[in-house]
Order: structure tokens, then sequence, then C-alpha cells
């Protein structure tokens, strides 16, 4: 027995509150009536992810995609599609009430994703180099090192319009230049794989599914600059990725991509791993240099900068994992290729690791320009259980909240930054209204006073004292002085701090205070939170109508703190509540609830 | 291997292109592909690959190649496999478990039909515009 078509009908949640179940049945039914249930089989799939026009049937090998597809619909399908072979045109997915399309490629809604840095990911096995070599790999480093001066390498990198991808936006060609201008002599290539950022995966899953692509990038970016000898820096906690990383290495070691005289051409290149121990500040440039000397990893004012004057006093390149991924395709496909993709100011694509209350959490990849709108409700599927879009987080640490009503915003460095947050490496954190917008900004500033290193007082102080302020916001003890004690203290630590770590340690405060000053005051003259994060703000409260005198939350509370006789209304003590919740969770009649 | 010149780089990828295209590693013309990025294998995808190699072993299938990969970017719902086969719609499972690695082998790979609820459809090819 063997199908000849397949019929995948969405079961994912809203599909299915759609009637995705009784188009499941349908088909079984109206197949069985036209004698096709030995050829075509009917199958239940995740959700499809285009929520909007459900319930969907997919007809498989065709791929014709049918939107908002009624039980009634069904016979149609099986007469005409599966029976005849044709179309049900007026079923196909039509934005514009214009052409009628047929196959899923033409959707847009699809097309969203631009995939450059991620190419090979999730395609080839990392561990092989001929699957890399298949899909076009080394054949930049053929271009460059046979048909290219490193003049010319630079000038396309510039020319490309590519910035980096770390976060900062540096132009990568002006880097190299400048690294290139510099006098002959020992020059370094490193590359940035120190990951920091919370909820941020894109490097990791790209050294992981694509090494070859990093260490291609680098044999450029030292050919150009002029350096025979390349670092990757990269964060112990990654085990995969580093041996992947050893992998790769070795293959390209063996079959002459790295070492001496590569491929014939004169050009000497090799790569050596580095690893960190995980401190975030050794993401700063300077300070991960100081790490790879073995020094403590701590920053260094500059100028002069690490083009200039890097590892060991020498002109040293550090470019960050996701920026050398696109490096192997600017040069196959040319600068100008590239620089068509994107908005004015940022070219190219970002990836990002889209997580928290999102739908489809993931690794995703976008040209940019792209709207937070399209990645979260589209890409991502929405706010998970229904809930309502509150704030997404770019740029970890570093990086500010976003509200909704920038959700339509392009990305690209310049707007993040006019909305007072960063591009940051990626790291994109969705929330609802479950989430407490100070707790959030608490939670940064105790990441960021952990990974302070101390050397400045901005920072070292700073952040301590914002952390203080916020702790005493959210136990309800917080002052409208405090609020514009913190304002004074942002401002000084971004101007006064060394490095990026202090200069933007702030922003998580700074942009929460900028679009949600009003939580801020609720929690100082309410005391009150309005998601119920902050645990010390909640009242929990047993309506004396409603409870019956069960006796089962005085039973279940560890703190002892309700009481009450049998059949008479509780009464919940404050001064011993522990806010656990467990009476809440355990009162059958709805009598609980807090606020 | 010996070190490569420019033109022994330039044939092993022409030998490895037509290769990918074919589908056909030594008389193997069906893949499953497990994506094994670490947050695959934090989902399973190591007991998922076991799975598959041993139930593959136990009905004696040999013209079935397994293959890892990285990240498919699906990390809502690994581990993630992917399986292409001649006469069959190119189809990414996903929650993929040992029990479901079994079905793929016996129901998808012997049987020709797909499984139910575990479609996660095809972004990374129809849907997703590589470059």
């Amino acid at each position: 027995m063997a199908y000849e078509s397949y019929v995948l009908v969405c079961g994912g949640t809203a599909c299915c509150s759609g009637g995705g179940d009784k188009i499941v049945e349908a088909f079984a039914r109206e197949l069985e009536s036209a004698g096709l249930k030995e050829k075509v089989q009917v199958v239940t799939t995740g959700c499809l992810g285009f929520c909007e026009q459900g319930p969907i049937v997919k007809i498989l090998p065709q791929g014709t995609f049918y939107v908002q597809v009624r039980e009634d619909d069904v016979k149609e399908i099986v007469a005409e599609h599966l029976v005849k072979g044709r179309v049900v045109q007026r079923l196909c997915y039509d934005p514009e009430q214009a052409k009628k399309l047929v196959a899923e490629a033409n959707i847009p809604f699809y097309q969203k994703q631009y995939r450059i840095v991620l190419r090979n990911c999730g395609v080839i096995d990392p561990e092989k180099i001929e699957d890399y070599i298949a899909r076009d790999g080394y054949k930049a480093i053929e271009k460059v090192l046979f048909e290219m001066t490193p003049e010319q390498v630079v000038e396309e990198m510039l020319k490309s319009g590519l910035r980096g991808r770390g976060g900062a936006g540096f132009p990568t060609g002006m880097k190299w230049k400048f690294a290139q201008q510099q006098p002959k002599g020992q020059k370094y290539m490193v590359c940035n794989a120190d990951e920091g950022d919370p909820g941020a995966y894109m490097d990791r899953s790209t050294l992981e599914g694509d090494p070859h692509s990093i260490l291609e990038a680098m044999t450029i970016a030292g050919y150009a600059i002029g350096a025979s000898k390349g670092f990757i820096y990269i964060r112990a906690e990654y085990p995969l990725a580093i041996h992947r990383l050893q992998v790769a290495i070795g293959q390209a070691r063996e079959l002459g991509l790295l070492g001496d005289d590569i491929l014939g051409s004169g050009f000497s290149f090799d790569i050596e791993l580095r690893f960190g121990a995980g401190a975030f500040v050794c993401g700063e440039e300077t300070a991960l240099l100081q790490s790879i000397e073995g020094n403590r990893g701590m920053p260094k004012p500059r100028p002069p900068f690490p083009a200039v004057k890097g590892l060991w006093g020498r002109p040293t390149v550090i470019n960050n994992v996701e920026t050398l991924a696109n490096i192997p395709v600017i040069i196959n496909k040319g600068a100008e290729w590239f620089s068509k993709i994107g908005t004015a100011t940022t070219k190219g694509t970002k990836v990002f690791a889209l997580t928290g209350k999102v739908n489809n959490s993931g690794l995703i990849e976008v040209p940019m320009g792209t709207t937070l709108r399209e990645i979260i409700f589209d890409i991502g599927g929405g706010i998970r259980g229904g809930h309502q879009f509150k704030a997404a987080q770019t740029g970890g640490p570093s990086g500010g909240i976003i509200p909704p009503q920038f959700l339509d915003t392009p990305i690209d460095y310049e707007s993040l930054a006019k909305i007072g947050s960063i591009m940051g490496s990626g790291g994109l954190i969705v929330m609802d209204e479950t989430d407490c917008v100070v707790d959030i900004a608490k939670f940064y500033l105790d990441f960021t006073v952990d990974e302070s290193c101390g050397k400045c007082a901005p920072c070292r102080i700073g952040g301590r004292k914002l952390l203080n302020y916020l702790k005493k916001i959210t136990d309800g003890r917080g002052t409208e002085q405090d609020i514009k004690d913190m304002e004074a203290i942002c401002d000084a630590m971004n101007k006064a701090s060394l490095c990026g770590l202090g200069q933007t340690a702030s922003n998580p405060v700074r942009s929460t205070l900028r679009y949600f000053m009003d939580e801020y005051m609720e929690h100082i003259k309410d005391k009150k939170c309005r998601s119920g994060k902050c645990s010390k703000l909640i009242q929990y409260k047993i309506d004396p109508a409603k409870c019956k005198g069960c006796t089962m939350c005085a039973r279940k509370c560890p703190a002892g703190a309700i009481s009450g006789t049998v059949k008479n209304p509780h009464v919940i003590d404050p001064a011993k509540c522990v806010k656990c919740g467990a009476c809440e969770a355990t009162c059958k009649f709805g009598a609980i609830s807090h606020g | 291997m010996a070190k490569l010149t420019l033109a022994d780089l330039r044939k092993m990828r022409e030998e490895k292109q037509k290769a990918l295209d074919m589908r056909d590693a030594s008389n193997k013309d069906i893949q499953v592909i497990v994506g094994m990025g670490t947050c695959g294998i934090a989902a399973g995808a190591k007991e998922t690959f076991t799975s598959l190699i041993d139930t593959l072993t136990q009905k004696g299938l040999t013209n079935v190649l397994v293959r890892q990969t990285g990240c498919m970017g699906l990390c809502h719902s690994e581990p993630t496999v992917e399986v292409v086969a001649p006469g069959m719609p190119t189809v990414i499972y996903g929650h993929v478990d040992a029990a479901t690695a079994k079905d793929i082998v016996e129901k998808h790979i012997v049987g020709h039909e797909l499984i139910e609820g575990k479609i996660l459809d095809k972004p990374s090819v129809d849907i997703v515009k590589n470059a």
C-alpha cells in the first residue's frame, strides 16, 4: 500500500477551534465515498503558522495551500483536486484578491525569512567538510586568494555596507582597512564567539551548524589585513560548538585549507581556539584580548583601538561570529548584491534568537528593516496562551525594552537606538502582561552587577546603587525621589563608564522609565504590581461571600496564616502570609484572589 | 587526505554537489536528517538518533542514510527530524522522541504513510528563501 497524495490539516489550537477536527472527519468521509481511502492519507500536523487564515489545509506533493477551509468545502477539494487534479482556486491563499496563487512558496507570509548567515544550518552535516564544500564552501577563499588583492577585498567589504553584528554596528570594512593600513609585521584576526546575553544563542547555533563558514571568513579577513594567525575566543560552556570547531579546524588543516601555503597560493593562515570562562565583560573587545593574553579580563581605554594596537600590542581585527558568517557569501555574490538587502543605513540580514512568551521560539533570520510585528506575530506565531503583547527586549542587558507602539518600526541599528534600545547581538525576548517591567529591569541590573569587572567606579558603584533602588521599589518601599536619583545615576553611568558594559548597563532602566513610568508609579504610590510578579506587593484575600468554610486553604497554608472555623468564612493574616499562592490554587469555590 | 590544490578543491566541490543533488550516497536513496544542535540534543536528539539506527538495523534496512545537522531554527519543536524519501513529500517532524523515531522508520519509510500530529512542514525549503 502506498499513498499517492497527502492531505495535511493544521492541528494548531487556533485552527482546531476553527473547526479543524471536523475537517479531518469530513476528509475521511469524502475520501471513503470517492474510493480514495487507500490512495490519500489525511494527517493532522503541528501549527502551520498562519492562524489568521485558518483552518489551513495543504495537499502534498503538489504543495497546494488552502485557507479558511470550511467543512462544506471538503467535498469540493476531494472531488476537484484529489479526483480530477484541479486546484480549487477560490480556496487558495490570496492576499490581494487579485491573482490566485497556488504554491506556498508564493505566499509573502512565509517569505519573511531570508537566510544568509544560517544558509547551511540545518542543511549540512557540520562535521563533514565535504558537505560545506558542496554548498559553495571555500569558494570565496579561491576567489580572494587568486583573483583579488587585499585592498580589493577590503574595498568589497566597504561597498557591501556590512556592519558588526556583535551589537555596536561598526562598519566591518572600515575595521579591516585600519588594520590593513598598519605597517607590515605580525597582525592577528580574532573571532569573538563570547556570546553572553541571556537568551541569545545565534552564534552558538551558527558555530554548531556551520563551523567552516567561520574558518573560511577568518582566512579571508587574515588575507585582507595581512594576518597569518587567527584566534577564536569561545566560552567553555559551549562544548558542542567547541567540538565542531575542533573537528572543522582538523579537517581544514588536513586538506590544506588552513596552514602553510593555502591551495598553493603562497598565503599562510592558521586558527587556534581560546576558551573563555564565561565572564560577560570578555565579550568587550579590549577585555577579550586581555583574556586571550592570559590576563584578567578587564577593558582598556580606547584609543588606541585594537586595529592599531591589539593582541600583544599588534594590529588586531575582532569580528563577531555572525558578521564573519556573512563574509563568504558577500565575496561569492558581490557587495552590490548584499547592499541591496536591508535598509538605507543597515545592510543584510539579522539573526534573532526569538524567546520568551512567543508561540514559536526559535532561531530566525530576517532582512534588516523587518518590523517587530512581523517577527513576533508572523514568524513567531504570536503570544503564547492568548496573552497580550506587552514589550519586547532586544540587546540583552545592554538593550532596552520596546513597548507596543513601536511594533511597526523597521528594525535597523539607528531605528532601535532612536527608541531607546539597541540591536545588540540578537537576543529578542517577548513579554506579555504577566511580566513586570520593574522586575525585568531588576533582573538585568542583577546580571550586570554580577558581571561588572569592577575596574571603573561608574559601573561598579552605579550599577549596585541602581539595583538597590529597584529592589526597594519592588519591595514596596520606593519613593518618587528614587526615580530622580535613578535617572541621574543612569546618566552618569552612560557618560562616564570605561567600556560598553557600563555605558549600556542602565539601558533596561532608562527604557522602562521612559515607557512604563506609570508602572513604576503604581509600585511606588499604590504599592501595587499589576502583573503580580513582585510578590511583596501582592495581597491575598478571601471573599467572605464565596468562602464556604471548608478549611482546605487553612490546611494547605505552609505559614499558618489562615484562620477560621468550619463552615464559617476564613481570614488571611497578611503579616504571616508568604504569598506562595497555595491557598488560591486549592480553593474550589474561587473565594481567594490576589491583587 | 593530501593537501588540496585549487583544481582538487574545484573537482571535489563538483563531485560532492552531484552527490548532494542525487541524494545518493553509496546506494542509500533515503535520508533521515536529525537536528543536532545544542537545542536538539538537550531535547533528546541523541535518543532519537539511537532509536532510528536501532530500528533500521532491526528491520534490516540498508538504503537509509541517517545524518546529523545543526539547528534548523525550530527550537520550539525539538528534536526535529527531516525525512527525504523518493515518492514521498519531504517532511520535517517535530517533537521526535524515541517512539516517534521508530514510527518514522516503520510507518514513513516502510509504510509510506505520514505520521499523525508530528509534521512541522518544511519551512527551510518551501518557505524560506535561501541565499
